[in-house]
């Protein structure tokens, strides 16, 4: 054990203290949030006060169209064109004006394409002002009790109850779901390979540099695989806990980019004050936001934590002790590690596409036993996971997926650690599928 | 007592013979060599030696008691002939490793190391990267963490190769030293003419069995062909005599062939007798090489490489 300890220091400690380590754990972070940070501020930074000249002679607009936050409306009689070069970004002619004068539909003139989000908000804005127009003038309802009534019929949206287990009811959101688990079930899927091809290329280092048979003549095969592979998984675990502090913590500094009165808005709405949020501008961004926000904090987040930690400990360990056999058997060239890679990144890859299948069918066959064997359950789990638990997965299926992948993890550690204690002190041969079988399942 | 016994020592690959019975023993502080061709199964006999191959059948008893891996491997430095090191370790660091891997504390491990490195005129490598090290230096690295542990038996296999003469005659003194300290050495080679300067005693094998066993003297007597040199000025053409045949003859020196039985006083009487001036006399032992040559090729065909090992 001591010796295993000394490996796994090691391994550490030798990729840990390694300049492309400290580059890619924190640059990646960084570049990530900066990349985020940047299309928010380019996104604020570009919204400006558009000043939009508008000509309405036959007062079809004026009272009915409401101001924005970036847009201003002016009501010149007589606007026409010659405004753009006067400050105006846009003009707006309604029918009847200038030379609109027979057109039936409204017109805007401007010098260089609106951005959606501006036009956007026209269109909204002018279909609304004539929508009020209609209902108070042909309705005869006062133009404030029908302000009322549209803000409070904006308010009106469902709650999603899930009833878990029986008596409990959670609110559900099956939006949210989906995109947990499908991050999830595809972080697991790249760490699966990052690692485990990490641990291979390790294995062939040590055979090509022909240092295997010096080390294990004082320690056994068994405890260097071991010992690298928990080395190399210790690294994963340290990679993943920085990524996760520094996203957290970035996440925060961008909270700081986002305008006040957006955060704002979206926690009025949340507190469901009832038109609260319509007093502001209300835009579809800060609903989606608040919706968010909302629905987030419907997923059992200690729960999906925990089983993803789970999962992603353990489905590296079945994956890296046969990253590990594999890597033993290769010799110097790379090509033969293709092909000897194939038996392990199929059964991977075949897990991811029935894991994009389960975010959408969580409860289909195909998901939940895919969920449970071994050789997908890290990946397809974690997409099922955040539907629910008991609802969508039974505890039964959790505990068997979880005692599986255990028994899993042991069985190939088991099944490597034979290959690799034959495959390390074998050189200049090239090792088919068939004979690693062999080595295997050699009894001695 | 023995410091390590090899009884009866079976050790099969699929369908070969890889070891095939072999016995021997080594007493302790001498200098053993294995020697065989390649493939003949030096190595996986040195595996079951150092634990890494467990034997199929026979036993190994080390330093009088029954070999147990776990244990004994801390009494046993082992140079494989596949060696390496840890390309991007530094090299103090990769000493230390290595010498905490075989059970060393820390500060033994550093205290043996600095002592080493001085003495081999190391001492400025320690910060230094094996990828800057020439095959020379690394091979001397090699040397040095293979016997840091101050392990009791020794197994070194082609210790020399790629070694120049100066660092190999630094490494030949230490393996004498080391055994004149009490260090038992398994010296596992082909190359015949370093084993006839350093070993004692040797076995040789070939496909997977024992052929030879014994002293590099005895062995040489044994395979003794009473070949003589004769030092003299004469033509040795016109020698005609039941004793012995002419072999050769080159410049003042002819090479003789004994009868089976005939002494050596029954010669030089026979030359006196022809009035050969006789300027010297002497007997003609086989190299290790040529025994090694005959054994071998005497064998035919080496076996052929089993693919499924």
């Amino acid at each position: 054990m001591n010796k295993t300890w000394l490996i796994i220091k090691r391994e550490y400690l030798t990729r840990v203290s390694k300049k492309t380590f400290v580059l890619s754990t924190f640059l990646t972070p960084i570049l990530l949030a900066g990349i985020i940070a940047a299309v928010i501020f380019m996104t604020v930074k570009n919204v400006q006060q558009e000043k939009i000249a508008v000509a309405d002679k036959n007062g079809l607009l004026k009272e009915f169209l409401e101001p924005g936050e970036q847009l201003k409306f002016e009501f010149l009689p007589g606007a026409d064109t010659s405004l753009l070069s006067k400050g105006y970004s846009a003009v707006l002619l309604a029918p009847g004006n200038g030379m609109n004068s027979t057109a039936e539909r409204f017109e805007i003139y401007t010098k260089k394409n609106l951005s959606v989000i501006t036009e956007g908000s026209i269109r909204r804005r002018l279909n609304d002002a004539i929508e009020t127009r209609m209902v108070t003038q042909q309705g005869g309802m006062s133009k404030a009790a029908y302000d009322s009534i549209r803000s409070q019929a904006k308010e009106v949206g469902f709650d999603n109850k899930v009833l878990d287990g029986g008596s409990e009811v959670k609110a559900g959101n099956s939006g949210v779901a989906y995109g947990v688990g499908y991050g999830a079930g595809f972080l697991i899927y790249i760490t699966l390979f990052l690692y485990g091809a990490m641990v291979m290329r390790g294995v062939m280092e040590e055979k090509t540099n022909r240092i295997a048979e010096v080390i294990v003549s004082s320690v056994k095969p068994r405890q260097l695989m071991l010992g690298k592979i928990i080395g190399i998984g210790a690294v994963g675990v340290t990679q993943f806990v920085l990524w996760v502090l520094l996203i957290v913590g970035l996440t925060s500094l961008i909270g700081l980019f986002v305008p006040a009165e957006v955060m704002e808005q979206a926690n009025a709405m949340n507190k469901g004050v009832p038109g609260a949020g319509m007093a502001l501008q209300a835009n579809q961004a800060t609903m989606a936001f608040a919706e968010a926000k909302n629905t987030l904090s419907s997923v059992n987040w200690w729960l999906i934590t925990g089983c993803f930690l789970f999962y992603f400990v353990f489905g590296y360990l079945f994956y890296a002790a046969l990253f590990a056999a594999v890597g033993s058997a290769v010799n110097e060239d790379p090509q033969d590690a293709q092909s000897l890679m194939m038996p392990i990144t199929m059964p991977i890859i075949l897990s991811i596409v029935i894991m994009m299948n389960a975010v959408t069918r969580p409860e289909s066959a195909l998901a939940t036993w895919a969920s449970i064997i071994p050789f997908s359950s890290p990946i397809v789990m974690m997409a099922r996971l955040p539907f629910g638990v008991p609802g969508t997965v039974p505890y039964w299926q959790l505990g068997l997926s979880m005692l599986s992948l255990v028994l899993g993890f042991l069985a190939t550690t088991w099944l490597s650690a034979k290959i690799y204690r034959t495959g390390i002190l074998m050189y200049g041969k090239k090792v088919t599928l068939k004979e690693m079988w062999k080595w295997a399942f050699r009894k001695d | 007592m023995n410091i390590l016994e090899v009884n009866h020592l079976v050790k099969h690959f699929a369908s070969q013979k890889a070891v095939d019975d072999i016995s021997f023993s080594i007493a302790p502080g001498s200098i053993f060599g294995l020697l065989g061709p390649n493939g003949a199964g030096k190595t996986t006999l040195i595996r079951m030696i150092t634990g890494i191959f467990f034997p199929d059948a026979g036993s190994i008893s080390f330093d009088g008691r029954k070999f147990q891996p776990e244990e004994d491997i801390a009494q046993i430095g082992y140079m494989p002939e596949e060696r390496g090191l840890y390309k991007k370790m530094k090299i103090g660091e990769q000493a230390l490793y290595l010498a905490q891997l075989r059970g060393m504390s820390r500060a033994d491990a550093m205290a043996a190391i600095k002592d080493w490195f001085v003495r081999l005129e190391m001492e400025s490598w320690w910060n230094k990267k094996v990828e800057d090290l020439s095959k020379g230096m690394s091979q001397k690295l090699q040397f040095v963490t293979t016997v840091l542990h101050r392990p009791k038996l020794i197994i070194l296999d082609e210790p020399f190769s790629g070694l120049d003469p100066v660092n190999a005659n630094l490494i030949k003194d230490e393996i004498f030293r080391l055994a004149q300290e009490g260090a038992t050495i398994i010296f596992s080679t082909h190359r015949m003419e370093q084993v006839e300067e350093i070993c004692k005693q040797i076995v040789l094998v070939n496909k997977g069995k024992k052929v030879l066993d014994g002293t590099v003297e005895q062995v040489k007597q044994d395979f003794k062909e009473h070949l003589f040199s004769v030092g003299a000025a004469a033509d040795a053409a016109q020698w005609q005599t039941p004793l012995f045949n002419v072999i050769g003859q080159k410049e003042q020196k002819a090479i003789i062939k004994l009868q089976d039985g005939v002494s050596n006083n029954e010669v030089l009487q026979y030359l006196i007798q022809q009035g050969v001036s006789i300027q010297s006399f002497n007997e003609i032992l086989p190299s290790l090489n040529d025994i090694f040559i005959k054994i071998v090729e005497g064998t035919p065909t080496a076996r052929k490489f089993d693919a499924s090992l």
